[in-house]
């Protein structure tokens, strides 16, 4: 600090982006890797770093605005997408970054979840899922599997869980993605798109907190078993996965199914190709309902569209209003309505406003 | 002609009828509540309002949005006081009470003063309609409305023959009887229909035909009245005495919203404001989102809580933050309120108070919620308070709340109520010149910056804004660390820190008028109030002061702190006795603070004090 309050070209770096905290999460936690990627993907963005505020919740992902050196507001459990909305729209020139957890957006915040993304208002919003409630030391979560045996379910858990990305479709997210913190370059790189996106931009990144569910996704993440059971989106791309790269998706009815091209006259021109910018998200929700076994887990960008923001469309209302009506005249504003006169002998006449 | 005198005098125009001054009328409007007596009652008001008289209203609407048709629950009445002479309440109890359905003469009847004149709309009085009012009998056959002078019109037929040539649909010339109504008590109390028809022109510009229909009714009842001998006396009511200036109606939701628009700018910042739709707030959200050339940006949130904390975040940027909601919405906003006040937040929340507890009485009035304000929240976690005392003191209390909020870095809450924001009065324009300045300084300097310095002189932390380049800081809800604003769980840290935000608030006492004593400074009786208890409160005091009590009275509007002088003015009298329309709130409060006996004199039935009732209390200790 201290360059006088000039920011001239921008040659930030990663050293640009680390606050003076001490970094807090257990070690080993997936939140480390997450945060690393960020702090790489910010100098890249060509945005100054004071334009730049990060907003959470409340969590162990929720801790992640006091190791950013920008500006930052540790919110309450579940509400970060309202002061973030404010943000933005008072300062629509502001990158706005929501970080939160499965239970701070899916439970408490399943309301502000929905509401924020369906404005499109131009936040990025990653949500840490752990399947867990870490900061509170262990209870079960909204992502947490059928009958996970947790402090606060000794019997199995009851609830039936919610797909956040299924959640983020039926918010009308205009871009939807997926990550994991095991895969660095695949984390930025898709933090990256985000960071581009303008809109409601929503990323699952799938986090480990190897304190209260570790392992959590090693059934598809585990090295040795990781491309067979991955099934990494690029847009305009057929759906294959495989280590040999001889597994694909195609669609029998609205049923997804795996096929093995070359088997039973499958060819790759029968795979559906992974089309990011369609107008529906039909398929981008089915893809983001694939579970392991039955299917490779789907990593990447699921749907990328644009329509107008949030933002920009009430910025042009005011715009459009001081148009019409001129910018606003405060007397005039007072002396609006039926006004009269009382003049110091005690009669009155109506009175017209006269600028 | 003497204003004052009580004496017939001869009308030129119809020979057969009298003109009677009258000083003051308590007139109130009564029907179903489909059938536009809420725009009958502003409508007589904004033209007393413009010919002169002083003017007072208390609108009062059922909770539904349309009751069954003709039953009690929907009832909607509209009620004013319009005078020759200075008046600050609506009236104890009407002299004339217009009653569109039998429902509305059962709800209304038992508060017409004895004598009073009732006029009916005999159409309405078919057996289905008894039925659901509760009576057994028609009342307009017996003898029950005796004590009364009572004026028998079948409304509903006059209007339609009035019209009869107006191409609408039935239903649609039906409902024109409310303008009938209106041209009748127009001729009733000398008014001129001018301002109406013009009225009537701007609002149904779009709808030609029901502007004119409209039109048709009131001055077809304005003439009927003035041809036939239903009625043998009208009566003038005169000019009253207001002093010289520039004047316009306004009710207390329109001046609240008003009032924050001034305050963005003499602050020179856009406001926004977050709001989720409740009764009796909507208004302050309909207002502000007209007034998008301003700046002023409205965001309807999915809830309450979205609401304030949107409005936090646009702070956090450097707006003025502003949220408005009643009693159960600021219950929803707590958590929110506490975080800004950890943050330090510049926010003002409105809430205009209700009928509770929880969802309680929407449309009747009340001001319970003081001690929600104050302590609602986890922990040690003290706001700022103020309550405007008049509809158009709605106005001034919202830039005062702006003032403080933005000067010393806090939540504000401002305190208004269903009464306050339904009701009217005439406001004397203040020119944008004479308003006051508000000074707020963004910190630009990062030499020596913490987020958690303290201005020596007010304690507020320096307010840095995004897109400040050098200053990029995080705050939050965590006990934070004096001067450095990093999260800290020391104790001794803890211990100072929640002093520090006591103090701060404390503080602003340095910042607020002392309170005025109207009357002697010292006495047998001071009447404290606070909030829309002002007018019933001062009219009371008056009267007795006029006959020689030794009687006075405050107002405080600045809730937490309270003015510096408070404890001062209320030693000086032998008792102080606080009206509210609660508990006693306001009472706790003083016991506590000044360890003085206050009497608390309460009433909870979503209607305002009577002068009459606090003239009889104010009795027991003089």
């Amino acid at each position: 600090m201290g360059d006088n309050g000039q920011t001239k070209t921008l040659t930030l770096t990663k050293k640009d982006f680390v606050s003076d905290q001490e970094v807090r999460w257990c070690p080993g936690c997936g939140d480390y890797s997450i945060l690393a990627q960020v702090q790489k993907v910010m100098p890249e963005l060509g945005i100054p770093k004071e334009k730049i505020v990060f907003v959470s919740g409340i969590g162990c992902s929720s801790r992640f605005p006091y190791y950013m050196n920008t500006y930052g507001f540790h919110g309450i459990h579940g509400r970060a997408p309202t002061l973030a909305t404010g943000i933005k729209a008072a300062n629509p020139e502001l990158s706005v970054w929501v970080i939160t957890g499965d239970g701070d957006a899916l439970s408490i915040g399943g309301n502000h979840f929905i509401h924020a993304i369906r404005r499109n208002i131009d936040l990025k919003i990653i949500l840490f899922n752990n399947r867990i409630y870490g900061l509170t030391k262990g209870q079960y979560s909204p992502t947490s599997e059928f009958g996970k045996k947790t402090k606060s379910s000794p019997m199995g858990v009851i609830d039936y869980p919610i797909k956040p990305l299924s959640l983020a479709f039926s918010s009308e997210a205009t871009f939807v993605a997926r990550s994991i913190d095991g895969d660095p370059k695949h984390l930025a790189s898709v933090i990256d798109r985000l960071a581009k996106h303008k809109g409601s931009g929503f990323v699952e990144v799938y986090q480990n907190c190897n304190i209260f569910n570790d392992g959590a996704y090693e059934y598809f993440s585990a090295r040795d078993v990781r491309d067979d059971r991955t099934l990494y989106l690029e847009h305009g791309k057929p759906l294959i996965f495989g280590k040999d790269k001889n597994k694909g998706i195609r669609l029998n009815g609205v049923r997804p199914e795996v096929v093995t091209i070359g088997e039973g006259g499958v060819r790759v021109d029968d795979l559906l190709v992974h089309d990011e910018t369609a107008q529906e998200p039909n398929l981008a929700y089915i893809l983001g309902r694939l579970e392991y076994p039955e299917f490779p887990v789907p990593m990447g960008v699921f749907r990328a569209v644009q329509k107008p923001t949030y933002e920009t469309m009430l910025e042009a209302q005011i715009a459009q209003d001081i148009k019409v009506k001129g910018p606003g005249n405060l007397e005039e504003l007072l002396n609006s309505g039926e006004t009269w006169l009382i003049g110091p002998d005690g009669d009155q006449q109506p009175a017209k406003f006269t600028a | 002609m003497n204003p004052m005198s009580t004496a017939p005098r001869e009308d030129q125009a119809a020979p057969h009828h009298q003109l009677e001054e009258l000083e003051t009328v308590t007139i109130r409007f009564a029907g179903d509540s489909g059938d536009g007596m809420q725009l009958t009652g502003t409508q007589f008001t904004a033209t007393s309002a413009i010919i002169g008289n002083d003017i007072s209203t208390l609108p009062d609407f059922p909770a539904e949005i349309r009751a069954p048709l003709g039953s009690l629950p929907g009832v909607s009445g509209y009620q004013l006081n319009f005078s020759s002479h200075d008046i600050r309440t609506p009236g104890d109890e009407p002299d004339v009470l217009v009653a569109m359905n039998p429902a509305a003469l059962k709800v209304n009847i038992k508060d017409l003063v004895p004598g009073g004149i009732l006029v009916v709309n005999t159409d309405a009085f078919v057996e289905a309609n008894l039925k659901k009012a509760g009576y057994e009998k028609n009342p307009l056959e017996d003898d029950s409305l005796s004590g009364y002078r009572v004026f028998k019109l079948p409304i509903t037929k006059l209007t339609l023959s009035a019209l009869d040539e107006v191409k609408l649909p039935h239903k649609q010339l039906e409902r024109c009887k409310n303008f009938y109504a209106l041209g009748l008590m127009y001729w009733l109390f000398d008014r001129p229909l001018q301002p109406t028809l013009d009225w009537i022109d701007e609002k149904f510009a779009k709808m030609p035909e029901v502007g004119r229909a409209n039109k048709l009714a009131v001055k077809a009842a304005y003439n009927y009245a003035d041809t036939t001998e239903i009625f043998t006396t009208h009566y003038h009511v005169g000019k009253a005495k207001i002093k010289p200036g520039k004047y316009r109606n306004i009710m207390g939701n329109e001046a609240t919203a008003l009032g924050f628009v001034a305050a963005s700018q003499v602050a020179g910042l856009p406001l926004f404001y977050g709001s989720y739709p409740i009764t009796p707030a909507s208004d302050i959200l309909h207002e502000l989102s007209r007034h998008k050339n301003f700046g002023v940006k409205t965001f309807q949130a999915e809830d309450e809580i979205a609401a304030i904390g949107a409005a936090i975040g646009a702070a956090f940027a450097g707006n003025l933050g502003l949220t408005g909601t009643s009693g159960p919405g600021l219950a929803l906003k707590s958590e929110f309120i506490g975080l800004a006040v950890m943050a330090e937040i510049p926010i003002v929340i409105i809430n205009v108070q209700r009928g509770g507890p929880s969802t309680g009485l929407p449309t009747k009035t009340e001001q319970a919620d003081l001690l929600q304000a104050m302590f609602g929240r986890n922990s040690e976690c003290p706001v700022a308070i103020v309550a405007p005392a008049t509809p158009a003191d709605c106005f001034q209390m919202a830039i005062e709340a702006s003032r403080i909020a933005l000067t010393h870095m806090t939540p504000v809450v401002y305190l208004s109520d269903g009464y306050l924001g339904n009701g009217s009065e005439p406001w004397e324009i203040p020119s944008v010149k004479s308003l006051p300045t508000i000074e707020v300084k963004f910190r630009t300097d990062p030499t020596g910056f913490f987020p958690y310095l303290r201005d020596e002189r007010t304690l507020a932390r320096p307010w840095a804004i995004p897109g400040t380049p050098g200053l990029e800081h995080r705050i939050g809800g965590l006990e934070k660390q004096h001067i450095t604003g990093n999260v800290n769980y020391d104790p001794d840290n803890h211990d100072f820190m929640v002093r520090l935000r006591a103090e701060k608030v404390a503080r602003i006492a340095q910042d607020i008028p002392p309170v005025e004593v109207f009357g002697q400074p010292e006495g047998k009786v001071l009447v404290l109030g606070w909030g829309s208890t002002y007018g019933a409160i001062t009219t009371a005091v008056e009267q007795l002061q006029a006959k020689g009590a030794s009687v006075s009275s405050a107002h405080v509007r600045y809730l937490n702190p309270f003015p510096r002088n408070l404890g001062e003015v209320l030693s000086r009298f032998e008792t102080v006795l606080i009206p509210e329309l609660n508990l006693g709130q306001l009472a706790l409060l003083v016991r506590a603070k000044y360890l003085v006996d206050a009497i608390s004199f309460s009433k909870v039935k979503g209607k305002p004090f009577k002068v009459s009732e606090l003239v009889n209390k104010i009795n027991e200790y003089l």
